[in-house]
């Protein structure tokens, strides 16, 4: 059968070879100090639950969640509230965050109550995973549970687990897949429990041949789920191109997954749920691919929330020679880091270092008309035309092409001769245009 | 912590394909067609490319120094315009014929509306419009081994026969780069396999043409007839050269392929009903003229609203 696909999107330079061999390995904190972000998800950031001087264990709720849409924040060593006060994100602003003085002892506290998962109600489900945390992990962070609470259960037909990771360079789901496979299988089956017309689809990039191997066998006594092969090709993983390639339903920037009855998320996320619900452990690791040409061994590395980048690079032997880039997540869509004092959250992929900066190296030009864009794109927008209406800030004539159905995917800039700089003048309209929405709202 | 160390918005990486890189690439595919005409038709042809190119580089050098702008003759479009200038000037035309067309071209054409990607018009064939018009009797006279000789297609306008074989060679008289089929086919696979131009637009071109002229001409459809008037007039050239400027043909898909047609249905009538028995050089750039429109009514519908299959 013929890999499943969309249509546009990018071949790029894969770089995973630098890692893909490489065995998920533990990482201790090396800095004295972690920091929770209270804001690591999409929604209300959370409200810190503990005063300065307080002694925490690994495993405690340190701050809750404010609202429905909001995720709580847990403590992933046991140690002293050192402060609450705003620190550096990966995003480059001051984030207000909880700060805790590590004493190494890490004492856990008690773990969230579960009973075995045939004796709960969806209900109760939803609530640990709610408990423990999860969002997202695929770098949006969107709370788990509010993605798992649709408004008709009913009509969900699908429950999609992204393992395409089509983001160059990154392994950490790939190496999940190989190492753990049946904790991903078991989460996956977790979920499917809440939707009982749902089938369960693991879908995977075909430059993982082990892995749609291993889910393969492990899926064999599994009527509900089936193993569905992508082509290998970016934005593969992107929810909109992901839920297309596996059931050829569409949906646009105005509906969720659940208006096309499909629910997805990503592998990180669905062991999390796992280890939640079965475990009653909450969300407070997490893998991290440390890799590029500017990095001296490159890994995969299980680490606690609130470690510091810099103790990831400095257990990947350092930087060899001096690295002109430095990015948290993925070369698409990851952001540049210009300190790397800032901590791992609960979405953090990967920390990426570059010797040479591609984007630095290429000087914008004119708009030569020749398409490369328009074909790339897999939002099957012109993004040229719509990087000029953004330069010319005419938000009607925007909205008109369709700018709002631009996923930030970054293909655009990527194929482009002349270098422009199309994705980010769109994402810059795009901004305007929510902001002013929801100022005449 | 590295003090080089750069930010910028995402993506961090980019493909290799440039401006400069496209160009160059569309240099190499005419090598073929520029070789054979030098070949075929002597040192004058060299003369008249060399001086094109030239000039056409200077032209837009002394332009931004002038104008105080970033200087743009490394992305290399230039040396193409002034190529594609010469291989559409007649073998024995004038190097200050070449002096004005490739000034014309770059200056009036390309410049004068903003410079690289701005101009609405082809540069090298508004510029070979206007040396046909000012200088008619030069531009048309062709001359072939020593002795001025009738094109194939105005050969066949007056019922003569016409040799199918020497026309896919290049045995004939004709412009610099457009006698010889063969080599510039061999320059348009390359572009094709390449990724640098979209099949659709060629071939759009050349059906829509084939099409008009077996259902108009008084020929009919007489396979040599159609594969003469295929193979002669600078028909492939403009196809695959000249129709396929990404700054004037349509950025849409489906723009690509109604642009071919209206160049297609354009060649076919100048051809069929005016009084000159070619008209590729007008049928591109009158259909660049359409292009915005063109642009207009055919923006894609995007994934989710009916573009995603």
């Amino acid at each position: 059968m013929p890999s499943l696909t969309f249509k546009g999107g990018i071949h790029t330079y894969e770089g995973k070879d630098l890692t893909k061999d490489k065995k998920i390995t533990d990482l201790l904190p090396i800095s004295s100090e972690l920091v929770y972000p209270l804001s690591q998800h999409i929604g209300a950031p959370a409200v810190p639950i503990v005063n300065v001087g307080d002694r925490v264990l690994r495993g405690q709720k340190i701050a809750e969640a404010n609202g429905f849409v909001s995720a709580h924040v847990y403590s992933s060593v046991s140690g002293t509230v050192k402060s609450i006060e705003k620190r550096l994100n990966v995003q480059g602003k001051m984030a207000e965050s909880i700060v805790i003085e590590n004493d190494e002892a890490y004492e856990e506290g008690l773990p969230i109550p579960v009973k075995p998962i045939s004796e709960m109600t969806k209900e109760e489900v939803i609530g640990i995973i709610r408990e423990a945390g999860i969002i997202g992990m695929g770098g949006a962070g969107f709370p788990t549970h509010v993605k798992l609470s649709p408004k008709n259960p009913g009509k969900i037909h699908y429950v999609i687990a992204n393992c395409a990771e089509c983001e160059p360079y990154l392994t950490s789901d790939y190496r999940r897949m190989l190492e753990e496979p049946e904790k991903l299988v078991a989460g996956l089956k977790i979920i499917l429990c809440l939707f009982e017309h749902a089938k369960g689809i693991l879908a995977v990039e075909d430059n993982k041949p082990d892995c749609i191997r291993i889910l393969k066998d492990l899926c064999i006594n599994e009527p509900r789920i089936s193993v569905k092969v992508l082509k290998t090709k970016y934005p593969q993983g992107s929810e909109r191109q992901l839920i297309y390639a596996t059931c050829q339903r569409a949906i646009n920037s105005s509906m969720l997954p659940a208006d096309a009855g499909c629910i997805v998320n990503n592998v990180d996320t669905i062991v999390a749920v796992y280890h939640a619900v079965i475990e009653g452990r909450p969300l407070m690791e997490r893998i991290v691919t440390v890799t590029g040409d500017a990095i001296r061994y490159p890994q995969n590395y299980r680490v606690y929330t609130g470690t510091c980048y810099a103790d990831l690079i400095e257990a990947a032997g350092g930087f060899k020679g001096n690295p002109e880039k430095i990015i948290s997540g993925g070369p698409m869509m990851g952001f540049a880091l210009y300190d790397t004092h800032v901590p791992v959250t609960k979405s953090s992929s990967a920390i990426l270092a570059f010797l040479k900066d591609d984007v630095s190296d290429s000087k914008a030009s004119a708009c030569i008309n020749c398409g490369r864009c328009v074909d790339a794109c897999p939002s099957r927008l012109i993004p040229s035309r719509l990087a000029d209406i953004a330069e010319h800030y005419d938000e009607e004539k925007f909205v008109a092409l369709n700018g709002m159905e631009c996923v930030e995917c970054g293909c655009c800039s990527y194929i482009c001769p002349a270098k422009r700089h199309l994705t980010q003048e769109i994402k810059m309209m795009r901004q305007t245009v929510l902001a002013n929405r929801r100022k005449n709202k | 912590m590295s003090e080089n160390v750069k930010v910028s918005a995402s993506p961090h990486v980019r493909s290799n394909m440039s401006t400069s890189r496209i160009m160059f690439f569309v240099i190499i595919a005419l090598l073929p067609a520029t070789l054979y005409g030098i070949y075929q038709f002597g040192f004058n042809s060299a003369l008249l490319v060399a001086v094109c190119v030239a000039v056409c580089v200077i032209s837009e050098l002394v332009y931004e120094k002038l104008m105080r702008a970033p200087v743009t003759i490394g992305d290399l479009s230039a040396v193409v315009t002034g190529l594609l200038l010469a291989l559409n000037l007649p073998p024995n035309a004038t190097w200050w014929m070449a002096v004005i067309g490739s000034v014309f071209a770059i200056i009036v054409v390309k410049m004068l509306f903003g410079g690289i990607g701005q101009n609405f018009m082809n540069p090298a064939l508004a510029a070979r419009c206007f040396l046909v018009i000012s200088f008619t009797a030069r531009m048309n006279n062709f001359v072939y081994d020593g002795v001025t000789k009738a094109t194939p297609l105005a050969s066949i306008r007056e019922g003569n026969p016409v040799d199918l074989l020497d026309m896919f060679i290049g045995r004939i008289p004709g412009t610099i780069g457009e006698v010889s089929t063969v080599a510039l086919l061999a320059g348009a696979v390359f572009l094709i396999i390449t990724g640098v131009i979209d099949f659709r637009i060629p071939c759009a071109y050349l059906v829509s043409f084939v099409l008009f002229m077996g259902l108009f001409s008084q020929s009919g459809w007489s396979i040599p007839y159609l594969v003469a008037q295929v193979c002669g007039g600078g028909l492939i050239l403009g196809a695959f050269f000249m129709a396929t400027d990404y700054v004037t043909s349509p950025i849409t898909k489906t723009g690509r392929v109604i642009f071919g047609v209206c160049c297609g249905l354009l060649t076919g009538m100048f051809r069929v009903f005016s009084s000159s028995p070619e008209g590729v050089s007008y049928a591109i750039i009158i259909s660049n003229l359409l292009v915005p429109l063109i642009e207009r009514i055919t923006v894609p519908k995007c994934f989710g609203k009916g573009g995603e299959n």
